[in-house]
């Protein structure tokens, strides 16, 4: 039952990735420790697994579509190594809270500045919809 | 020209520090600073951070995995029907104006920080 649960919160986690050109990671790491039972370690070290073919499978078809600057995502990648250093570092020594508030107030404004992006006309609005 | 290899550069470390600091993916910092940053369309940039991805997720998984934290079976349980959620996800996007994956992405980063108040 709780299996069945898992991979129904997975394939949801994969149409979130696949829509939104995340991992799936947000729903993956719950469905892992909810209904598998994983600890929280577990849970997201085993999402990274799952995330990997998702991202690989969505790529492939977004290179089809013509969505992917493969250059572009090869240098975000490249360097990302380099903040997961910095993050790890700055975690170790800043309290847990007050980052995870900070994040949360950032990606309320990167949030809010999408919308408001999304809202307002642009002349190349209409193709878009063609 | 050497100003957007820095952007992307700090675009990288941003999504990278993000997880490491949280352990939120870093899509959902790679797509909205491409967007509102570099000038990306929705599509390009949820395509392009899935590049980024593949890339972020073999390395890291790697390392978990000499940590000994990566269970594979409990991993195929979400991950397989995960591809098939991807294959729809992929299809669905090119099916809806730019602005309304926007509008989506902007709603799934208030669930991200929904769920840092909360934690």
């Amino acid at each position: 039952m709780s299996s069945v649960a898992a991979a129904i919160m997975g394939f949801a986690g994969g149409m979130v990735g696949g829509l939104l050109g995340v991992g799936g990671g947000v729903l993956f790491v719950p469905a892992l420790a909810i209904f598998l039972g994983e600890t929280q370690v577990r849970a997201e070290a085993t999402s990274l697994l799952a995330i990997v073919p998702v991202a690989l499978v969505a790529v492939w078809r977004q290179l089809g579509y013509g969505n992917v600057r493969v250059r572009d995502g090869l240098v975000i990648g490249a360097l990302s190594p380099i903040g997961v250093g910095i993050g790890v570092v700055a975690s170790n020594s800043i309290p847990q809270r007050a980052l995870e508030l900070t994040f949360a107030g950032l990606a309320l404004v990167i949030a809010a500045q999408l919308v408001i992006r999304a809202l307002r006309p642009r002349p190349d609005a209409q193709e878009e919809s063609a | 020209m050497a100003s957007r290899t820095l952007k992307l550069a700090a675009i990288g470390t941003a999504g990278g520090a993000f997880s490491g600091l949280l352990g939120v993916g870093g899509g959902s910092v790679i797509v909205p600073l491409l967007i509102v940053w570099l000038g990306y369309g929705a599509r390009e940039a949820t395509g392009t951070s899935l590049m980024a991805i593949v890339v972020i997720a073999a390395v890291a998984v790697t390392l978990q995995a000499f940590y000994g934290n990566v269970d594979p079976p409990n991993a195929a349980l979400v991950g397989i029907p995960a591809i098939g959620g991807a294959l729809a996800g992929t299809a669905l996007q090119q099916r809806i104006p730019e602005r309304t994956i926007s509008l989506l992405f902007a709603g799934l980063l208030v669930v991200v920080a929904g769920k840092l108040i909360l934690s």
